[in-house]
């Protein structure tokens, strides 16, 4: 079995493009010519020195000593919350604008949750002195102040979703409306491994350089490519993709994806869709999403902007129905004591989408020379007046 | 015969209606239906309602939002719908998106449209290659005719692909826009509606987006079979009770 996608567009049974004829030549067109593009050598080059220069590649791999000892095993962190922007979003926005540049396009558009997303294309834009709109929800807008004040810093116009639930289903709604309405000079920058064929296997190809780089790091120190576990949390799950990707195909590396229990999986006040999901379409993907019995999408919670989505992305689907991964839940409180253990004993303060990763020590036990490999995605500067009011600091 | 391919048979210009089911209040969809009907309507689209309604404007999303609001469901749809055939005879189509359709079961969802006298489905989000590779047996068992959308960003190639797989009409979007979001058309929907007629496909095209009143009507409808108005009409039901119907239909076709 092939862990990684199929020709058609698939992850086992999971993906494909379920859109709106409207949007059809938008994505024939990505589809048509995202690998010639992405695999000429220019593209990689500029693309490579983009991540050297202006991201600052590759980011460490660092051994948490006072971490490991605490739970007696190897524990790495994979520190993107060290990249300019401050996570891994910004690996697919610099692959997703050179692209958008070799097809021509001239104005580009985005949708946002926290806000993380959306800094990073206002980034790239600023960057390629292109036209930038984001898509937020408009309760969104109203909890992210410093991130929308970033974006507009940057010369993006933040545009509210006043559709819906208001939050990031409906910000990405708005884009794709958007896309609808303007199909030539526009290009959509999806900041996850979500929606239609192509874009979950691009983006994950962006985002694949993580674990490229952990395999020459983790050569270099503990002389294997090959770590135990990879643990990455899901939302829509593009740091995940980018963790497990040159993984995917070898079993002998498990792979642990973290999902938001928010106030506990069965308190309905969730996103973890593995558990509560069920298969379905949710913007132009066939995979697992939170949904009535009826079909309607269903909007799911958790204490963590970044990973209140009310599905995961089809490669996610295909690895939890498959088995090849191993999904965990961990709600918000375990998860803002995880982020402050490590705040203390290694001195890095996580974004509180990275403390579900940290968190799973409390449920699983590993081996002493086990090598766990866990994706720092980001830092936690944006979450700082959630961390304030949790802990009263 | 479906009693759609009869209707495109008549030698006139068609109006069709879409409403979002359970708007204003749940119960008014028979009473929609029939008065639209009385009023001269040749065909009627049956707006199921979504959460995540990808391909329309505010209007039909509020009046989505609403009637799911208001609880309506694929069941409780099926439901009012279940003696429709004894009072309306024009031909009636669902219009939803894909997802609700995956959740009752493909197949169930055709069976039930069957039973209650529904003649074809629009669903927006339900590619072509899917809908041929998969489901397109289904749809013909139940005797249902699947409806397709093209773009003036669609190609002729793919044009003539949808026209060959499509057994009733072909919904013509008038301009690259969700519903409801333009008012009027200009030079560019005139060529592209002529361009389509000139490409003498085997299905008619009933032109949809963009449609509010007489003047459009008459536009959308001077190179194709008839066309489709949705969110003027739902604006008109928001103030307007549903005994007034008649009144919108003679402002569009007196």
């Amino acid at each position: 079995m092939s862990y990684n996608i199929n020709e058609k567009g698939y992850y086992g049974e999971f993906g494909g493009a379920y859109i709106p004829e409207m949007l059809y030549p938008n994505i024939e067109e990505l589809r048509l010519n995202y690998l010639k593009i992405t695999e000429d050598p220019s593209f990689k080059k500029e693309f490579d020195q983009l991540l050297k220069d202006y991201v600052g590649r590759p980011s460490p791999l660092y051994y948490a000593k006072r971490l490991s000892d605490k739970y007696n095993t190897k524990i790495y962190l994979k520190r993107e919350d060290l990249n300019h922007t401050g996570a891994h979003k910004v690996n697919n926005t610099i692959g997703q604008i050179l692209l958008a540049q070799r097809l021509g396009k001239t104005r580009i558009i985005a949708e946002t949750g926290a806000g993380q997303h959306g800094v990073a294309t206002a980034t790239v834009c600023a960057l390629m002195g292109m036209e930038c709109i984001v898509y937020m929800g408009e309760i969104d807008i109203a909890r992210q102040a410093p991130n929308v004040a970033r974006m507009k810093m940057l010369g993006a116009k933040v545009v509210p979703a006043t559709s819906g639930s208001k939050t990031l289903k409906d910000a990405t709604n708005e884009a794709m409306r958007d896309w609808i309405n303007n199909p030539v000079d526009t290009h959509y920058i999806v900041g996850s491994v979500v929606g239609p064929h192509p874009y979950p296997d691009m983006v994950a190809r962006f985002q694949a350089v993580v674990s490229e780089e952990i395999q020459s790091q983790l050569s270099e120190k503990e002389g294997t490519t090959k770590p135990d576990y990879v643990v990455a949390c899901v939302g829509g799950g593009s740091n995940a993709a980018g963790a497990f990707y040159h993984y995917l195909e070898d079993t002998d590396v498990k792979l642990i994806a973290v999902e938001a229990a928010g106030k506990g999986i069965h308190s309905g006040e969730s996103a973890a869709t593995s558990v509560l999901g069920r298969e379905g379409i949710i913007h132009g993907s066939k995979t697992l999403l939170m949904q009535t019995d009826d079909g309607q999408i269903t909007e799911p919670y958790s204490i963590s902007a970044g990973l209140d989505y009310p599905g995961v992305g089809p490669m996610h689907a295909h690895l939890y129905k498959s088995g090849r991964a191993q999904f965990m839940s961990i709600t918000d409180d375990e998860a803002m004591v995880a982020g402050l253990e490590l705040s203390q004993l290694e001195g890095i303060i996580p974004a509180i989408e990275t403390s579900h990763s940290l968190a799973i020590f409390e449920h699983k036990t590993f081996n002493p020379d086990d090598i766990i490999v866990i994706n720092l995605s980001g830092r936690g500067d944006k979450d700082l007046q959630n961390y304030i009011d949790y802990f009263k600091l | 015969m479906n009693r759609i391919n009869k209707k495109l048979q008549e030698d006139k210009k068609l109006l069709s209606i879409y409403f979002s089911a359970g708007f204003p209040n749940l119960n008014d969809t028979v009473s929609i239906i029939q008065a639209l009907e009385k009023s001269g309507v040749d065909m009627i689209e049956i707006g199921l309602p979504f959460s995540d309604p990808l391909a329309d404007g505010p209007t039909i999303q509020d009046s989505s939002t609403k009637a799911l609001k208001n609880g309506m469901t694929s069941e409780i749809l099926f439901d009012q719908l279940k003696d429709i055939r004894q009072t309306v005879n024009i031909p009636l189509i669902i219009m939803g998106y894909f997802n609700p359709m995956l959740q009752y079961g493909v197949e169930a969802f055709c069976a039930k449209c069957q039973e209650i006298g529904i003649d074809g489905l629009i669903i927006p989000d339900l590619p072509v290659d899917v809908y041929h590779q998969e489901y397109k047996a289904t749809f013909e068992k139940y005797g249902l005719i699947n409806v397709f959308l093209i773009t003036p960003q669609t190609s002729e190639e793919r044009i003539r692909y949808i026209d060959s797989i499509s057994e009733g009409f072909i919904y013509m979007v008038s301009t690259a826009s969700v519903t409801g979001s333009q008012s009027g058309f200009g030079p560019e929907q005139t060529a592209y509606f002529k361009r389509i007629a000139d490409m003498q496909l085997k299905n008619p095209q009933i032109v949809g987006f963009g449609i509010s009143n007489q003047e459009t009507f008459n536009q959308a409808t001077e190179y194709s079979k008839g066309a489709i108005i949705g969110s003027a009409f739902i604006k008109f039901l928001a103030s307007n009770p549903v005994e007034h119907i008649n009144d919108f239909t003679t402002t569009i076709r007196p």
